[in-house]
């Protein structure tokens, strides 16, 4: 009871936020923050705790993304329906991308992922007749002029989420998720199936993506592949999320996300820093890997501490 | 009976050949020590019964089944756990959490699986230390962890790679009691060791390999009589 109550504050919050003349421009940021906190539960479910680090995760972003803005563009269906078909399309992906990628361990892992990812966008930009190419998909009109309802609808799909991935890391998939990262060969000598664990995270991770991809198709609009398969603002991003906020952690994504999104702008209205903030991204990193490893949430302890100290040198 | 055969089991890794034609069986219920000087192939034999290399040539039977195809995953549902020699404890979980991820193997609900895992923790004495992480264990309870987390597979075939090494002489007579506890659950134990007076107290018979062939096989008297025996380990000695 104690500890669902400042959980319960905050959804009453979350829930009435809309409602309290918060600008549209504050609305998109949220709407960008809770996007980006739920591919980071995502990847933290494949990366933080089974260890496979996926540097392609714009691969099940974009072709999430797709699939909704081609059942629209080519179908005539509304381009919501992506959201339920996604997860089936974007699964099967998972398991073509798992059978070729998860074969190879590390930083193999990571490499193969990466290239996934971009063969995935220049595919996207050469399929001219699928995907229109480079000319993107633009829907003639969104569903609502509004933020709310879109606001609304994904902070469900991140609640759901978070929900899923909880349930999923305390079940047996999760200590097995766990095993594997911490050592592959004696997770398999404990009978685990390591190959089919893996597949089962990559898959999951994979679905949730390709449904935030999807529902950005219908909150944007427009999707382009330079855009959908972007791999600095969704492979490399949705990491950085994960890093800052704390790998391995229920949390960390959220916090991450916030922080990622907010620095971001913050950057970018600057017009004398606006050009830099990849490096600035980049120096962040170094700061996070050598200073709080395990990141905001899982560091906590320790982050306290240091500004303690800091703060008042007693 | 025969829980284990290995048939004529040969492993070559390009021009080496770390097994050559080993052939022999485990009985239900038994302890067999495997011993042999470094580099003899034990620790490759443990490799091919536990799956993770297939024989070059020759087969594995468990239960009159054919094994030597399957893998490592497979292996240990069919029921043999394995330690490793240098300890693999799952670093960044504690002690209960490293069980029960094996414990798991024959249940998916987790109250019953955590239950399989403290029994299994209480049996081995890691029962206080079981909320430590494992990568702050000594050395002495990581080996224990080892065969904690084999014996949550609940497994009939336990293979103990130098459960023994590195500790001292108290953990060592504490590690007999435990070994011989778990013979006495009806679980047959194969260990590979170096310590001539585990071996010695601990197996009903032994095999010894050098340079990947079987030389000798028979009880622990007969094998300490024996001079091709003592020729491997004496030449080991002079070598060195």
């Amino acid at each position: 009871m104690k500890k669902s109550l400042p959980i319960l504050i905050l959804l009453i919050l979350l829930a009435v936020l809309p409602h309290i003349g918060v600008s549209s421009y504050i609305m998109h940021i949220l709407v960008l923050v809770i996007i980006y906190s739920m591919i980071g539960m995502a990847w933290n479910l494949l990366g933080g705790f089974c260890g496979q680090v996926s540097f392609g995760h714009a691969a099940y972003f974009g072709v999430g993304a797709y699939t909704a803005g081609i059942l629209y563009s080519k179908l005539g269906l509304s381009a919501w329906w992506g959201l339920p078909l996604s997860i089936i399309v974007v699964t099967a992906l998972s398991l073509l991308i798992g059978s070729i990628c998860l074969r190879l361990r590390g930083p193999y892992f990571a490499l193969g992922t990466l290239a996934m990812g971009e063969v995935l966008r220049v595919t996207a930009e050469n399929l001219v007749k699928f995907t229109g190419g480079d000319v993107g998909i633009l829907l003639r009109e969104r569903t609502w002029v509004g933020k709310t309802w879109y606001y609304y609808i994904i902070l469900l799909l991140a609640i759901g989420t978070y929900l899923l991935v909880k349930k999923v890391i305390e079940s047996k998939l999760g200590y097995y998720f766990v095993a594997i990262r911490e050592d592959q060969d004696a997770a398999e000598s404990m009978g685990i199936d390591t190959t089919l664990y893996k597949t089962i995270a990559l898959c999951l991770s994979g679905a949730i993506t390709g449904m935030a991809g999807a529902f950005y198709t219908n909150y944007m609009g427009y999707i382009d592949p330079k855009v959908v398969f972007n791999l600095h603002d969704i492979s490399i991003v949705t990491i950085m999320v994960v890093m800052v906020g704390g790998v391995a952690t229920y949390w960390g994504p959220t916090i991450g996300a916030i922080i990622m999104v907010f620095l971001a702008e913050i950057i970018r209205s600057n017009p004398g820093l606006g050009a830099a903030h990849q490096t600035l991204f980049g120096i962040l990193l170094i700061f996070i890997i050598i200073f709080l490893p395990n990141g905001i949430v899982g560091d906590f302890p320790k982050l306290r501490r240091l500004l303690r100290l800091g703060g008042t040198p007693t | 009976m025969s829980l284990l055969e290995i048939k004529d089991v040969s492993k070559r890794f390009g021009g080496l050949s770390a097994l050559s034609n080993v052939s022999y069986f485990v009985d239900k219920g038994e302890i067999l020590g495997l011993i042999g000087p470094n580099g003899a192939g034990k620790t490759t034999l443990f490799n091919v019964v536990n799956g993770f290399y297939p024989p070059t040539k020759g087969e594995v039977f468990f239960k009159k089944e054919k094994i030597s195809h399957l893998k490592p995953h497979q292996i240990c549902k069919l029921g043999i756990g394995r330690t490793f020699q240098v300890v693999r404890p799952l670093r960044r979980m504690t002690a209960l959490d490293n069980v029960i991820a094996s414990s798991f193997l024959h249940t998916k609900d987790k109250v019953k699986a955590e239950e399989i895992a403290l029994e299994a923790l209480r049996f081995t004495g890691l029962y206080e230390d079981r909320n430590v992480l494992s990568k702050g264990l000594p050395l002495g309870k990581r080996k224990k962890l080892e065969i904690t987390r084999a014996l949550a597979t609940q497994p009939e075939l336990l293979l103990l790679d130098e459960s023994f090494a590195g500790l001292n002489p108290s953990e060592q007579n504490e590690l007999i009691d435990i070994i011989r506890q778990i013979r006495a659950k009806g679980i047959t134990i194969m260990v590979i060791e170096h310590h001539m007076k585990v071996i010695m107290s601990l197996s009903d018979r032994v095999v010894v390999l050098n340079y990947g062939e079987k030389i000798a096989e028979g009880t622990p008297k007969e094998i300490g009589s024996n001079p091709l025996v003592i020729e491997a380990y004496l030449g080991e000695a002079e070598s060195a």
